[in-house]
């Protein structure tokens, strides 16, 4: 990494959230502007050329400039805003069957040869010590190409006040609804990829991101109680638009609660945390036990995010990430006996094609244009996620399109795409599923999550919980969490309502490697219900 | 050149001081040589050295403070990112928590600085790899591991006159052992201040005997058990709940540190009378810069003593508000303990559970700071003084404030990372290995 600095936000909701921040700041105005392409080509030429002539069977050069802007606003103030740009030069090549990677910030012709040149010593060097030659699956070039997030309005071209502006009102709507405290943030997120490869492709990607979070808290000082309710927004492959607040992608649940689709209203939902979070103030405890659990999208995204999303990995499945997230229970052999990962209710499928999502892109940061398949079909495993260099240990043919970098600095690896559940067939809507429910719990929005390096047991939290009794929501409760072993909570899963629920859920800021990166994934989802979920009570007396 | 000396970087922000227009400037200069080697599978993965230097220059009109960096040192580019911090400034709101530049401080240096860090090559890195691959390779095990080594300079210059400039360097390793058929996993991580107090060859043993222990676990019922944390798998615990000493969240009500009916906790007997944890910038074995990220100077201070909590942390702001002293904002913990090590702690426990690590921690409810996580890499069930088989794996529900009322012995403190090792922390860590009664394991983990 070339250039890293870290922001730890304050505030109880995101305590100890810390963010990775590349790049040296930069006026607001700069963020509006992209490098010319023809330059971009030439950059990436002058390297292939280099590579090639230093002997490299495969190059790929990856010229990238990396736009963020953060808001961070508390109760009736900003406390920072942060731009940020980071632009250079990744030059990744095979030599001897093996990698080398170098990187630079000298955005010249010279520069970028120089680089190649280095990641051909480096893995010259790398290559007496390797086992296997690397296998790289076929990509046919395609030549020069173009593609960008399909956004209405630039984040990056709004202008500061307006956001801060933004916040500020939340935050005093929230205030003004009850509670205590409040802080809110946003972050945009611009990256400007050119991708060539001596396969023959020049690819030209502008891909948008961004997400609002905020956290309201109610304290009841007379009994010391404080409970807090997050934003239920989701990060998303959008730009500003996302903020319009249009009423056709509100979801008003059975209860009342509303969430949204592809556009938010922050204030609204501000409005509604403060509500919350001083009725969670007086809800009663969760008597622990087994329930039915019926899951929100803004809550179950995270619950596949971590049991499904990261234990199909392949490299975490081959054991690269041994010593630091950990591998996985879904090894290589489960694939070959078709192991029963879920109920036949559970068709778990990656992606990095549905629009609006976090992985959305066409092409992946190796060149591979990006696609479909599935992980779990019918709720047997089909299938992991593998780059170009895997592809060969699970048999197949070609990557799919799931290789990602965070930084034109940051050698590109395996990284997880969106990952979500497919819809029910049948016609099946939130408030049908829930009158089936005699003894069970709806959960909304998501809260703490944890999960063993193998990715077997895990526990979650949530924002709000409501009892559900004989098929009726009874109403507010507290300190929930629920526990789980992977393949038996994917077997418990009994219905899944169909696609008129679908939404996503996300992770902005996900991290994995040493040296860490970060990377941005989706997770879409009905409403589901699994039957005879173990739940604690997490309420605690101290002293 | 990303290491400055400090001539040359109190000259270079000198420059950028004059060059300001604003009511107030201040400048940091931050620059490191960090380098890493990566193996897993016993096979080196990558390896690399990464050098950066970042100004960042913050600019004050009145109450508005705007925040620009950059990284080119010509006089062009230190012009534009001092006009570029004082746009920001002007643009910005006024915050009504602004607090003016800091008045010229008096630093006492402390030792964060070791050459031998300092002279890492990357043939040391490839034996790190080396020494820690082959024994495993030999012994039918799968290693995986990291090192990180770094050396760092911070100065800090303001319009009022302050200055400050210290060295640091950084070194952690970790290795990961799982036997070859899958069934035993074990860890060891070391994090030193000089490279002679790294051993390698000695530490993967540690990682090889825990994977070769831990083959074929049983599973005990969860509950609640006698337990011996080795210092890592108490790390994650004690610094989560010390990010919770902030005086003004405690006011505020949304703290374990908030007083039922309004105000703090300061001076309440909280934890068991045996707990006591200070901070202090010049702990010979976990030293950090004596200035926090405001520049503040940072002092020896008790945070718990004797289990009464002596002193909360007051940002400028939030101590100015209250008629309180600021101090620097803590940059290590350093816990009490006694003199035995894990084993002998081992070695007088009738009957418990002894945890080498622990994993993927998050809060549960802030409210009491209960955590949840597992266990990880070598949980071993002690009966009479000895480890007498593996166990499986657990979740853990439970709160360090909890915990800390529920000591049975603590034992010799040991150095830990900041953001090595366990990850678990950003302050480095001086922690005891503790025995403690009563805590909560909620469920099995099948995760080797």
């Amino acid at each position: 990494m070339d250039r890293r600095d870290f922001l730890t936000i304050g505030g109880l909701g995101l305590a100890g959230l810390v963010l990775p921040i590349q790049g040296r700041a930069v006026a607001a105005e700069e963020l509006l502007s992209t490098l010319d392409v023809s330059l971009k080509k030439a950059i990436a030429d002058a390297a292939l050329e280099a590579a090639t002539k230093a002997g490299a069977s495969y190059c790929d050069v990856r010229v990238g400039r990396y736009l963020r802007q953060f808001v961070l606003t508390r109760e009736n103030r900003v406390e920072n805003t942060v731009n940020t740009e980071s632009t250079g030069i990744g030059v990744r090549v095979i030599v001897n069957g093996t990698w080398g990677f170098a990187a630079t910030s000298d955005l010249t012709k010279d520069g970028a040869a120089t680089a190649a040149a280095q990641a051909a010593a480096i893995a010259r060097a790398n290559s007496r010590a390797r086992t296997e030659p690397v296998q790289l699956a076929k990509v046919k070039g395609v030549g020069e190409v173009a593609w960008r997030t399909p956004i209405r309005k630039n984040a990056m071209a709004v202008p500061l006040k307006d956001k801060a502006e933004l916040l500020l009102a939340v935050n005093a709507a929230a205030l003004k609804a009850g509670a205590n405290f409040v802080s809110s943030n946003m972050f945009a997120i611009n990256e400007q990829k050119y991708f060539a490869s001596t396969d023959g492709s020049y690819i030209d990607q502008d891909i948008h991101r961004i997400w609002v979070p905020f956290t309201v808290t109610a304290v009841d000082q007379a009994s010391g109680r404080f409970r807090t309710r997050d934003g239920l927004s989701a990060p998303m492959g959008m730009g500003y638009e996302y903020l319009d607040g249009d009423a056709p992608a509100k979801f008003v649940l059975p209860n009342g609660v509303v969430t949204y689709g592809n556009s938010y209203d922050m204030v609204e939902d501000a409005i509604a945390a403060a509500q919350h979070a001083r009725e969670k103030l007086k809800a009663p405890s969760v008597k622990p036990g087994k329930y039915d659990l019926v899951l929100d999208p803004s809550h179950l995204w995270l619950t596949i995010h971590e049991s499904v999303g990261h234990p199909l990995e392949l490299d975490r499945v081959l054991g690269y990430e041994a010593n630091f997230a950990g591998t996985s229970f879904a090894t290589l052999d489960k694939l070959k006996s078709r192991f029963r990962y879920g109920s036949d209710q559970v068709t778990l499928f990656a992606d990095r094609i549905q629009p609006h999502s976090l992985g959305a892109a066409e092409y992946d940061d190796e060149g591979v244009k990006t696609q479909r398949w599935d992980l779990v079909k019918d709720g047997i495993l089909v299938n992991y996620q593998a780059i170009r260099d895997q592809a060969h240990i699970i048999g197949a043919e070609a990557s799919h399109g799931c290789c990602y970098a965070d930084s034109w600095s940051s050698v590109q690896f395996q990284r997880m795409a969106n990952v979500s559940l497919a819809p029910g067939a049948g016609k099946l809507g939130v408030a049908d599923l829930i009158k089936d429910v005699e003894n069970g719990i709806y959960i909304i929005g998501d809260g703490s999550f944890s999960i063993d390096q193998q990715r077997y047991n895990a526990q979650f939290g949530g924002q709000l919980f409501y009892e559900i009794k004989d098929g009726r929501i009874t109403g507010m409760i507290e300190d929930v969490a629920y526990q789980i072993r992977t393949p038996e909570f994917w077997n418990s899963c009994a219905a899944v309502c169909d696609a008129g629920d679908y939404r996503f859920g996300g992770s902005f800021f996900d991290g994995k490697g040493q040296p860490s990166q970060s990377s941005a994934v989706s997770h879409g989802s009905s409403t589901a219900r699994f039957n005879g979920v173990n739940v604690i009570n997490t309420a605690r007396k101290l002293g | 050149m990303s290491m400055y000396n400090e001539a040359d970087a109190r000259a270079l922000l000198d420059k950028v001081v004059k060059l300001s227009k604003a009511d107030e400037c201040t400048a940091t200069l931050e620059g490191s040589v960090k380098g890493n080697a990566r193996f897993a599978l016993n096979n080196v993965s990558t390896s690399g050295i990464v050098s950066d230097t970042v100004l960042s220059v913050r600019s004050a009109y009145g109450k508005r403070l705007g925040t620009a960096t950059t990284n080119s040192y010509d006089d062009a580019s230190l012009e534009r990112v001092v006009r570029r911090a004082e746009e920001l400034a002007q643009l910005a709101p006024e915050n009504p928590e602004f607090m003016p530049a800091l008045e010229t401080q008096a630093y006492k240096p402390s030792p964060t600085f070791n050459a031998s860090v300092a002279g890492i090559t990357p043939e040391y890195r490839a034996k790190v790899a080396a020494d820690s691959i082959a024994p495993c390779r030999a012994a039918k095990m799968v290693a995986a591991g990291f090192l990180a080594d770094g050396q760092s300079f911070v100065a800090i210059a303001n319009s009022k006159g302050n200055f400050g400039y210290q060295q640091a360097t950084s070194l952690d390793y970790t290795c990961t052992v799982r036997t070859d058929d899958e069934r035993g996993s074990g860890w060891v991580g070391r994090n030193v201040n000089d490279a002679g107090q790294l051993d390698v060859a000695a530490e993967v043993r540690t990682a090889m005997g825990k994977a070769g222990r831990s083959v074929d676990a049983k599973a005990l019922e969860p509950g609640k058990y006698t337990v011996i944390l080795e210092p890592e798998a108490a790390a994650g615990l004690i610094s989560f709940m010390m990010r919770f000493f902030d005086a003004r969240q405690a006011d505020e009500g949304r703290s374990f540190l908030s007083r039922k009916g309004g105000g703090n906790r300061l001076g309440e007997q909280v934890f068991d009378t045996r707990v006591s944890i200070h901070t202090d910038p010049w702990d010979p074995v976990v030293p950090v810069l004596p200035w926090d990220g405001e520049g503040l100077p940072r002092e020896k201070m008790a945070l718990v003593d004797k289990g009464k909590v002596a002193n909360l942390e007051y940002s400028r702001y939030w101590a100015k508000l209250k008629d309180k002293r600021a101090v620097g904002s803590p940059g290590n913990i350093v816990m009490a303990g006694g003199n035995k090590s894990t084993d002998e702690l081992v070695r007088g426990t009738k009957k418990g559970i002894l945890v080498t690590r622990t994993w993927y921690i998050r809060m549960v409810d802030p409210q009491t700071v209960l955590l949840t996580g597992l266990t990880r890499d070598g949980t071993f069930y002690v009966e009479d003084g000895e480890i007498r088989y593996p166990v499986k794996n657990f979740r853990f529900n439970e709160s360090p404030v909890i915990m800390l009322n529920n000591v049975e012995e603590l034992g010799r403190p040991v150095r830990l990372g900041a953001g090595g090792g366990g990850g678990q922390s950003s302050r480095l860590l001086s922690i005891p290995p503790m025995k403690l009664r009563d805590f909560t394991f909620t469920s099995i983990s099948d995760a080797v």
